[in-house]
């Protein structure tokens, strides 16, 4: 069986989706995702230990050779993405049912475990595959099985804002199949590893200028990377807010994946960053979304609205990092996405605690919620400081990896940049906690309680993970250093 | 080159076409068949590019030595699949956003959500 | 020379998309073209490509367009909003495309790198590795089976995402009354429905030839899911929603879409559990071609019951909503004067 762990990590929860349809009962489907999806995150971590331990493994599905068949190709880097997606959906999974509860209709329950499955599916197909063809497909699985769940917000505006997003997500998607087929018309094969040996002869073809552009705008489309975000504040802000923990703790971190996969491993270093200005262009379009959204998220009063924002400026510090294109830079983009899915997961799911007690996320809601819901009002506290990047958080050490990796190459304008942005996120989390902690509580909100017990334990496991990892970075640093090596052939 | 990559250039402008449609038109059920004919523009690229000249469709038969490059076929047949699931969700959202909106014109759509806000400021100032 | 014609004929066609301004004659052109489309694939060799693109694009997806035309209203309004930064982003995209195109590979060119690589090992060696004719099923089906059945997990996806949005608890109060509309509406179409009636067992007798022709000729699962679900569209539309669901009832056929996904994902665990790698059929029987050709049985199986029920799943959910909204806008009209 262990032989067999690359595909049962897509294949387990793929399986299951049906079988929860034909469950029918909510609960039984909710106990059932959920231990789909601890196993999914078993099965990652045994994976990311054989990675780790004796290196890459390729699975040929089908038991074809890998450029003819479909091979499964698990290196550091994506046994890193697979843990962090199972553990996350893992997590979310137990708070859901309560969740959903007061925000979906009671009959289609069933349906959003389906979907929920799906989407878990779609998002480890993707990272999980070799195959540049095969990355589509799971794409479109992912993408399809996220519209309909932010389609199933209680607002109206969820529906628009899902609409949106699929026109969007559409486009972005048929980007990324005009470019794997211009690449496959210069090369003749569809397998990422077979394309990095074959891409090199033709690096110098227009073809593959123009295919390379096409998949890099269709991934960062899915990606929300400013100026191609304005999807994603609204799709955010009216999904279910069980979604939203999910969503904004996983989906663009796939995106990114995929980013670094195709210009690292697919296209190769020398290609993507020396033939074409891209270190400029990102560095640029990086630093510009930390700003533009930072800011828009001070203006903002629904508090889903004001960290949707913030996840927009905080792929661009991913970016940031990743356009240095040197090891420590990219080592402090993946601790990033490590780090962004904790403590943006427990934001999320601190806010959906909020809409249970409270039905809204209006910044008027808060007042004295400090007081009321003294742990989950805590736990975006602390989720809050490691966004602006305080010691003792996770947030502190990307910061840290990101500003060595500007000071090693020089680049000393950009990390003071860096420095000053902190200071907006310090503006709109001190918003926050201006009003839920210095305010009196609202009359009409005074028999407001603490939330149940299946909120606060995910939100506190994340609570604490953001404090453990931030002091202890040993586990995490090394996983991600090793995986940013790997990328750039250094053996450590 | 100009016979050799006709075909190509007029497939460009009609996905070129498609795509104009989705960003340009506000109508939502217009923007959907914008996206079908950007998607089957795209197909028939991957299509022209599988044809060898004097090739055959790719069944095995005794006589045919040439046969047209089966595998972007393939790719294909499930690119279509695809692209009707999308347009599938995309038109019962159109269903549903008609009942909750009475409309299906984007700038209609927008001015609602805008009225709504724009009604929340004014009642925390008044 | 006909691959120029019809690409002209779709190029007309495009533009008279974007000059049109009623919904009904703009989704009438794009269901021309998808089959224009389809000859396209045709002409280029794409024999099943063209089967499935007809069936669907010319088919499927205008009928469900024309579904929902009926509920929102088939005039397009005349604002175009950001004209001119759209025109200005398609021509960019377009330029660079162009200039992408230039150091391609000619049009039909046999030399060119995807004729070259890979795809050879298919055309010649697929006879002895899988056994069946069709290079395109043999593709399909077992090289690259994990796509397939991405696919299918994806059109499964769309019938759960439509499910979720569109259905509801039935109220099984105003049924009567949804019969007696029906009734009165679909007395006029004597001969249509006499005729239907005759060509019902044909049409799925039809879609099972395709079912098992798949190895040896155009066809497959796909394709004859569609068509059988075209059959049983035809009959709800005919005889109305409310006798057809007598026939074919939500659950039965959510149940069959998920029993489709599941057979499909039981044929990779076998031949897992019998020592090969997920997919692999040559482990499913002691001969491997045997084998092989139990898999793509199984599979082309497992999509054809996949395909037909979610496409089945989505036109109820479409039209029922439609007789709901119709039936709500009648119960007001009732109370209105």
């Amino acid at each position: 069986m262990i032989a067999h762990l690359p595909v049962l990590q897509v294949i387990v929860p793929l399986m299951a989706a049906p079988i929860c349809l034909i469950l029918k009962r909510a609960q039984l489907a909710w106990l059932f995702s959920l231990l789909v999806s601890s196993l999914t995150l078993l099965i990652s971590i045994l994976l990311l230990q054989q990675v780790m331990t004796s290196g890459v493994v390729s699975y040929e599905l089908g038991g074809w050779q890998a450029p003819w068949g479909i091979e499964y190709r698990i290196d550091k880097l994506n046994a890193f993405l697979l843990l962090i997606i199972s553990a996350i959906s893992t997590i979310v999974l137990f708070a859901a049912q309560t969740s959903i509860e007061k925000e979906i209709d009671k009959n289609k329950h069933t349906l959003f475990y389906v979907l929920y499955l799906l989407s878990l599916t779609g998002m480890l197909g993707i990272v999980a595959t070799g195959d540049a063809f095969n990355v589509f497909v799971f794409l479109e699985i992912a993408s399809l099985s996220t519209y309909a769940l932010i389609a199933m917000g209680e607002d109206r505006r969820a529906l628009w804002a899902s609409y949106q997003y699929l026109v969007m997500g559409t486009i972005g998607a048929t980007f990324i199949l005009i470019g794997v087929g211009l690449m496959y018309q210069m090369t003749g094969t569809l397998n990422m590893q077979d394309l990095s040996q074959r891409l090199p002869e033709v690096a110098q073809t227009r073809t593959v200028f123009t295919a390379f552009a096409f998949v890099i705008v269709g991934v960062c489309l899915k990606l929300a990377l400013f100026p191609l975000h304005h999807w994603l504040p609204n799709a955010y802000a009216y999904a279910p807010s069980i979604v939203t923990a999910f969503f904004a703790a996983t989906a663009t971190k796939v995106a990114m994946y995929l980013l670094i996969r195709l210009t690292f491993s697919v296209f190769g270093l020398s290609f993507s960053f020396t033939t074409i200005p891209l270190q400029t262009l990102f560095m640029a379009l990086g630093l510009f979304g930390i700003f533009v959204a930072s800011t828009s998220a001070i203006y903002q009063n629904n508090i889903k609205h004001l960290f949707a924002y913030s996840s927009i400026a905080q792929i661009g510090y991913m970016i940031v990092g990743f356009s240095i294109s040197t090891v420590t830079g990219l080592t402090a983009t993946l601790l990033h996405v490590f780090n962004h899915a904790l403590m943006k997961c427990a934001i999320f799911l601190a806010l959906a605690a909020v809409v249970y007690r409270l039905g809204d996320v209006q910044l008027n809601n808060f007042h004295g919620l400090g007081r009321q819901m003294p742990l989950t009002m805590a736990a975006i506290v602390v989720g809050g400081l490691s966004l602006i990047g305080m010691p003792l958080t996770v947030g502190f050490v990307s910061k840290w990896y990101l500003l060595t990796a500007l000071l090693e190459q020089g680049w000393w304008p950009v990390a003071v940049l860096i420095l000053f942005a902190a200071i907006l996120a310090v503006i709109y989390v001190w918003r926050i906690i201006e009003v839920a902690y210095f305010k009196e509580p609202l009359v009409n909100q005074a028999a407001v309680k603490e939330a149940p017990m299946l909120f606060l334990v995910p939100i506190w496991a994340l609570t604490i993970a953001n404090i453990y990892f931030g002091i202890d970075t040993r586990l995490s640093v090394q996983v991600a250093q090793a995986a940013a090596q790997s990328l750039f052939g250094v053996t450590p | 080159m100009l016979i050799g990559l006709f075909n190509n250039w007029i497939v460009v402008m009609l996905m070129m076409i498609g795509l104009y449609i989705v960003i340009a038109h506000g109508n939502l059920i217009k923007k959907i068949v914008g996206l079908t004919l950007f998607q089957t523009s795209v197909f028939i690229f991957y299509i022209s590019m599988a044809k060898v000249v004097g090739g055959t469709a790719p069944i095995l038969a005794d006589d045919i030595i040439q046969y047209s490059n089966p595998l972007p076929h393939a790719l294909i047949l499930t690119a279509i699949v695809v692209a009707i699931a999308t347009t599938a969700l995309a038109l019962s959202l159109v269903i549903r956003i008609k009942a909750a909106y009475g409309s299906i014109e984007e700038e209609e759509i927008q001015r609602q959500d805008n009225q709504i806000q724009a009604d929340k400021k004014e009642r925390k100032q008044a | 020379m006909i691959d120029i014609v019809l690409l002209t004929l779709l190029l007309a066609v495009a533009i008279a998309i974007i000059r049109m301004k009623d919904l009904f004659a703009v989704v009438m052109l794009s269901g021309i073209y998808g089959l224009l489309s389809a000859s396209f694939f045709v002409a280029m060799d794409a024999v099943d490509v063209a089967f499935t693109e007809a069936a669907v694009g010319a088919g499927i997806s205008t009928l469900l367009m024309l579904v929902v035309i009926t509920m929102t209203g088939r005039s397009e309004n005349t604002t175009r909003h950001k004209p001119f930064p759209a025109l200005l982003l398609v021509v960019i995209t377009g330029c660079l495309l162009i200039y992408g195109t230039l150091d391609m590979p000619y049009f039909g060119s046999a030399d060119a790198p995807v004729h070259s690589h890979v795809a050879p090992r298919y055309i010649n060696d697929s006879m002895q590795e899988i056994g069946i004719p069709n290079i395109v099923t043999s593709i399909l089906a077992s090289y690259r089976a994990f796509d397939t059945f991405g696919e299918l997990v994806v059109i499964f996806t769309a019938g759960i995402g439509v499910l979720a949005l569109l259905s509801s608890v039935r109220r099984p109060d105003n049924g009567d009354k949804i019969v007696c509309i029906n009734y009165s509406m679909h007395e006029q179409h004597l001969v249509v429905r006499i005729v239907t009636k005759m060509l019902l067992p044909f049409i799925l007798l039809f879609a099972l030839y395709v079912q098992f022709h798949g190895d040896f000729g155009p066809g497959g699962g796909f394709q004859a899911g569609v068509i059988f679900a075209a059959a049983i569209i035809l009959y709800a539309m005919l005889f109305g929603l409310s006798t057809a669901r007598i026939v074919i009832n939500q659950p039965f056929i959510q149940l069959i879409s998920a029993t489709g996904v599941l057979l499909y994902g039981c044929v990779g665990l076998v031949s897992l559990l019998n020592g090969g790698n997920f997919f692999d059929y040559n482990f499913l029987s002691n001969d491997a071609i045997t084998g092989q050709h139990l898999g793509i049985f199984l599979i082309e199986w497992a999509v054809g019951c996949t395909v037909a029920s979610v496409i089945i799943i989505i036109f109820f959910n479409f039209a029922d909503y439609r007789e709901r909204q119709q039936s709500n806008e009648n119960e007001h009209n009732q109370e209105s004067p």
